[in-house]
């Protein structure tokens, strides 16, 4: 099991590296450099000028070099100066990162709670009504738009019955956690409707596939209750490939909370790389997006350990 | 003679079991009226004696008429003729998308399927990777690229149509990882079939067993990722879109004409509710068939049921 994951670890680092270099990589071909955004905030600079800042701080020389520099000054700690807050990278980065985590928290908490039993439902009773009318809240959470699901939460509970707030995180001057929460509920709400369908239909194929096996059969005819087959045989064994689905999902999740985040105005990590990305922020937007990246990855990585704990079969030698 | 019966027994079986499919057939349905409705578009905006491109501003928000049935938008414009011309964007631009992210999972699933073993590993590590990927946050730094600096000529990079190449083209690179999956587990299997080792041994090359004994045998595998991924891509740019990274006005797309919307929500909800209402059912529509033909196409789910 360590040298699993140890194995695993490395793995994941290697990725790590090779996004962060793709990531710089494509950050440099984005429009504009920092130097011209210097230009443009000082009309009194010359070709000249821009010029010889350019070779001072590096832009002219090619993506490689550049990109050793900046990884040899990640690595000693220095993730640079957000243009867009005026503040280190880092201070920005956290506080979002904190608010992201909370609403993925809870999203995830939420949307398990109901799509599991759900699907172990509807699996129960396949092509019954029940099946039908699962099947198509399921159908429907997978195939609705978010931003546009976040935008008709907006109309309904901000516009027309005005009960929660429409976005943020807090009433200017009355804070507290009931005001906080009353902030958490329509994000939470988008995201979850955004993610429900899909762990519905994953649980219910994992779970007619497990109820077709020999086990079950020997199980049922042995005599043990319908509730006991369900619970203590089955369901164990169905969740191997729904937590493995659910890891892989991870970063579909991330790329839900960026379209919640951007529609609810809720400070996270998904917020801030759209607004890094659009405010040429690109020191931030580098390591906003390799932060992403590094929450998915740790994602995968704690399902490779929940698969091995749910199924001791496997013994990673 | 015999072959040709036996395909249509084939054909005939899949079309029975999904017409049993009530909610795909309804779907097929909607699609169509749907595209029929989208390509009419400039007969429909005749037929009401409107003008979608001109911006009256003495017309703003205007209710529902008879010349204009949704009402008008917050530059005067006839909202449902705008959105026919959106969907036909959006409708194309997911089809297409659809199409090239299939072409590229069929490849890289037929390679991975076929030759096994470390080729197979390391593509399929490598479409894991893709798909645990934090994607949206990818997709809107690979729309924010200045094409100019990518390397592109300066007139294709101007020209009004070039958000449109842009959108299939990222979407695609990231939208084959479905078809990649589905096609490599299916090779995986046909490669151990004795037809394929009747072809080997009398002698043909790599290239000609995948092409002619292998991908025909992985059409509905094809088919079903197909179908099913076009709802996704609809979604994925109709998001990139709205957040003004995709389809660029004055094109309209149904992702487009949301951009606004959030702003007008107090003015005019219903322009935030068509557009978006439309991509649910075009997306909904296009899973429903999915499912349907998977049921209708899969050997394995005659004996079920």
């Amino acid at each position: 099991m360590t040298r699993f994951l140890a194995t695993r670890v490395a793995q994941s680092v290697i990725v790590l590296a090779l996004m962060s270099f793709a990531i710089y990589a494509l950050i440099g071909l984005m429009p504009g450099d920092p130097i011209d955004l210097m230009i443009s905030a000082d009309p009194k600079m010359t070709p000249e000028d821009a010029a010889r800042l350019r070779e001072l701080y590096g832009v002219d020389k090619p993506v490689v070099e550049r990109y050793a520099n900046w990884l040899m000054a990640a690595l000693g700690g220095d993730l640079g100066y957000s243009r867009l807050y005026a503040a280190p990278v880092l201070d920005v980065l956290l506080p979002a990162l904190g608010n992201t985590l909370i609403l993925l928290g809870l999203t995830l908490v939420l949307s398990l709670a109901i799509g599991l039993p759900a699907g172990v439902v509807a699996a129960l009773r396949p092509y019954s009504r029940t099946d039908y009318a699962i099947n198509l809240f399921a159908f429907a959470g997978i195939s609705v738009p978010a931003f546009w699901l976040g935008l008709l939460l907006i109309i309904v509970f901000a516009v027309i019955l005005g009960v929660l707030p429409a976005g943020g995180t807090e009433t200017v001057g009355g804070a507290g956690f009931w005001d906080q929460a009353k902030y958490l509920v329509l994000p939470v709400a988008n995201l979850t409707l955004a993610s429900v369908g899909g762990h519905t239909r994953y649980m219910r194929a994992a779970m007619m596939e497990t109820l077709r096996q020999d086990y079950i059969r020997t199980a049922r005819a042995k005599g043990a209750g319908r509730a006991r087959v369900v619970l203590g045989h089955a369901l164990r064994n169905a969740m191997i490939p729904v937590v493995t689905i659910i890891a892989l999902q991870f970063g579909y999740l991330f790329s839900g909370a960026l379209i919640t985040e951007t529609i609810f105005a809720y400070p996270g990590m998904g917020k801030l790389i759209f607004d890094s990305i659009m405010g040429n922020d690109f020191n931030l937007a580098l390591v906003a997006l390799l932060f992403a990246t590094l929450v998915t990855l740790i994602g995968n990585l704690l399902a490779d350990v929940t698969y091995a704990w749910l199924d001791p079969r496997i013994t990673y030698r | 003679m015999s072959t040709a019966t036996h395909s249509q027994g084939m054909f005939g079986l899949a079309l029975r079991r999904f017409r049993r499919h009530r909610l795909a057939l309804g779907s097929a349905a909607a699609l169509v009226a749907l595209a029929v409705l989208a390509v009419a578009a400039p007969l429909v905006e005749a037929a009401l004696g409107v003008d979608s491109s001109v911006v009256d501003l003495f017309n703003r928000f205007a209710p529902a008429t008879a010349a204009h049935p949704l009402g008008t938008d917050e530059l005067g414009r006839d909202v449902l003729v705008r959105l026919l011309y959106g969907g036909r964007v959006s409708l194309l631009v997911g089809l297409v998308t659809a199409l090239v992210a299939a072409v590229i999972g069929t490849i890289v699933g037929l390679i991975a399927g076929f030759y096994g073993g470390r080729v197979d590993g390391l593509l399929m590590r490598f479409t894991d990777g893709v798909i645990a990927l934090p994607l949206l946050p990818l997709l809107i730094v690979l729309a924010a690229l200045d094409l100019e600096k990518v390397g592109l000529p300066a007139a294709f990079v101007q020209s009004e149509n070039v958000s449109l190449y842009r959108i299939i083209a990222i979407v695609a690179l990231v939208g084959w990882t479905t078809v990649a999956r589905l096609v490599r587990g299916a090779a995986l299997t046909l490669r151990e079939a004795d037809f394929v080792l009747a072809a080997h041994a009398q002698g043909a090359g790599a290239l000609r067993i995948m092409a002619v004994h292998i991908l025909p045998n992985l059409v509905s595998p094809i088919i079903v990722a197909t179908t099913l991924s076009v709802g996704s891509v609809i979604l994925l740019e109709s998001v990139l879109s709205f957040l003004g990274l995709g389809i660029q006005p004055p094109i309209p797309s149904w992702g487009n004409l949301l951009t606004n919307a959030q702003e007008l929500i107090w003015t005019a909800p219903a322009l935030a509710f068509y557009p978006g209402i439309l991509i649910f059912v075009t997306v909904i529509a296009f899973n429903f068939l999915g499912d349907g033909l998977q049921d209708a196409l899969d050997p394995k789910a005659m004996e079920g049921r």
